[in-house]
């Protein structure tokens, strides 16, 4: 096996490609120079041509503007991916490990014939050898993959890896040839929320709240205090089957497992399947008015006391500034 | 309405998980399952519930399918008191559930599929031992229909689906025309426990059993280990009297 050539797929938003997209980017770019192959880049959709200038280290960038006109449809991201790959030579196609990033690398793996590495913390790459590490059981362990034939596809999970940074010539843009046929699905109709919130497997910091709250009402302290540290707000499996929170705000085995920089657990007593989904964090804060609650095990920091007095002074402190 | 619904053993998620040990003190391959309580793949639970509830709605059958050994019929068996009419289990050599690839599990689904018309394929969104969301998205590729993730809600009227689920913070609305697949999110419908009238029941239906056709793997296993443990932390103290040191903490790990 002589992986060389690597191409990632980059999503984009507000005209510019997204942080785990550029994560994608710079881990393609290391692997490459070890290997001494090239960096390609492949966007779909009508905003992939504004991307181009803000992709440092990739040499193409193969973009699909008439895929996923109407909005995000799978096969027609995939079969533009799958043919970027094919005509850049890639070995390896590497792509964030978000929600769009898991669903459209599927498709892309159906096309190639091969599986999808998912969720992978750590590649390495050498001529003739290639291996991935990927948590399992939502953290509960850790396994590692040898890839087995060519071209692989892996998911990156954000926050992990560094990003692709510094000035390079900007890349040279191909336009895919549109795919054959029409696809039989199409998006009818978007739903706009009361707000866009940005998906907790991307979020750099995360503050979740859990039962210690005692209710959805009291929520707004957890919100106060994500809003003045930057960050999103998530929740535990309690409190989003009791409703109080919807559950893409899920942390856990069965909901999002997370790795953010910041990760502050607010009346969150820290269940096994809670734990697994939040214990990559870089760094985790635990507030609880109970000493003994499995969450301290993790955490880097505690503070042990009543929520309820805690984030009001916390919120105060972050608001005084630095 | 033919309905088929593809549910996966796991350990349950309040287990704890123990990587084996392997030969000469090498990291294992599998994990330790003795005390290990294994149950149906909580998604798999909701995309039972929805395809139970499509039925009551539309009328038709309900079919629940499953690859991996033996153990696979007692998933089966919990999936007919949930509301599947009748079980199809693709043997293969998984007893507990990472030893195989998505490719190979995908191309061992499509493949009994392909002589079987179905007008809806359901999964749950992702399996919570393996956690690679992949199987129901390459599976549907693989049979070339259309497939829809993380769904949120299923809309079927004159031949065709809408399928929701949330795109960029937004609710996108797919339509197409069936058959079609698509992954089950939470929200979609809350799974219902069975009565015991139903596990009586489900004993009495059948399971047809046949052998998986495995295409070779992509991806190999080689170790399974505990996760790196995190370094010791400290309590930086009681009550709001605290708060000034640990939001001076919070300011610098947030990056502010």
């Amino acid at each position: 096996m002589e992986p060389k050539n690597i191409a990632v797929f980059v999503e984009g938003r507000g005209g510019r490609p997204k942080k785990p997209s550029l994560e994608a980017l710079g881990e393609a770019r290391r692997i490459a120079a070890a290997l001494g192959g090239e960096v390609s880049a492949v966007a779909v959709g009508p905003g992939a041509r504004a991307l181009a200038p803000a992709l440092p280290g990739a040499s193409k960038f193969f973009i699909a503007e008439d895929a996923c006109a109407s909005g995000f449809i799978v096969g027609e991201a995939a079969a533009a991916i799958t043919g970027a790959v094919r005509a850049a030579g890639a070995d390896i196609l590497l792509l964030a490990a978000t929600a769009l990033g898991r669903e459209v690398a599927g498709a892309v793996a159906a096309d190639l014939g091969t599986c999808v590495a998912a969720d992978v913390i750590e590649i390495q790459a050498a001529r003739g050898e290639m291996s991935v590490k990927r948590p399992v059981y939502a953290g509960k362990a850790v396994a590692t993959a040898r890839i087995l034939r060519l071209p692989a596809v892996i998911t990156l999970r954000p926050n992990l890896f560094a990003q692709a940074e510094g000035g390079s010539a900007p890349a040279q843009v191909e336009a895919l040839p549109p795919a054959g046929g029409t696809s039989p699905a199409r998006v009818i109709e978007t739903i706009e929320p009361e707000q866009v919130r940005q998906d907790l497997s991307e979020a750099d910091v995360i503050v979740s709240g859990g039962r210690g709250l005692k209710g959805p009402e009291n929520f707004k302290l957890v919100e106060e205090l994500a809003s003045a540290l930057g960050g999103v707000v998530g929740a535990s499996r309690a409190v989003c089957d009791a409703g109080w929170r919807p559950h893409s705000d899920q942390v856990g085995q069965t909901g999002k497992t997370v790795s953010p920089r910041l990760y502050v657990a607010c009346g969150i007593s820290g269940a096994i399947q809670h734990l697994a989904g939040m214990s990559s964090s870089k760094c985790i804060v635990a507030i609880n008015k109970d000493a003994n609650a499995p969450i301290f095990q993790v955490a880097d920091y505690g503070l042990v006391g009543d929520l309820f007095e805690v984030i009001p002074a916390l919120v105060a402190e972050l608001k005084k500034g630095g | 309405m033919k309905i088929i619904v593809c549910v996966k053993r796991v350990p349950h998620t309040a287990a704890r998980i123990r990587p084996a040990q392997g030969s000469g003190g090498a990291p294992g391959r599998q994990i330790q399952t003795d005390g290990v309580e294994f149950t149906l793949s909580p998604y798999d639970e909701i995309a039972l519930a929805e395809a139970a509830r499509i039925k009551e709605k539309h009328g038709g059958e309900v079919i629940a399918l499953s690859l991996g050994g033996d153990d696979s019929q007692t998933i089966l068996r919990t999936a007919l008191a949930m509301g599947a009419d009748s079980g199809l289990h693709l043997r293969a050599p998984a007893t507990v559930g990472l030893e195989l690839d998505g490719f190979q599990v995908a191309s061992a689904i499509a493949g009994a599929l392909r002589g079987r018309p179905f007008d809806l394929l359901l999964f749950g969104r992702l399996a919570v031992d393996d956690q690679s969301s992949q199987v129901g998205t390459l599976t549907a590729r693989l049979l070339e229909i259309p497939s829809v993730a993380d769904v949120t809600r299923i809309e079927l009227a004159d031949g065709r689906a809408r399928f929701h689920h949330l795109v960029e913070g937004r609710v996108e609305v797919v339509e197409c025309p069936l058959p079609a697949a698509a992954t089950a999110q939470k929200g979609l419908v809350e799974p219902k426990y069975p009565s015991i009238k139903q596990i009586m029941t489900a004993k009495k239906k059948p399971i047809e059993s046949v052998d998986a056709q495995l295409p070779p793997a992509a991806l190999e296993i080689t170790a399974i280990e505990p996760p790196a443990p995190r370094k010791a932390g400290r309590i930086v103290g009681t009550g709001p009297a605290a708060a000034p040191e640990l939001a001076a903490i919070l300011r610098r790990e947030a990056g502010l």
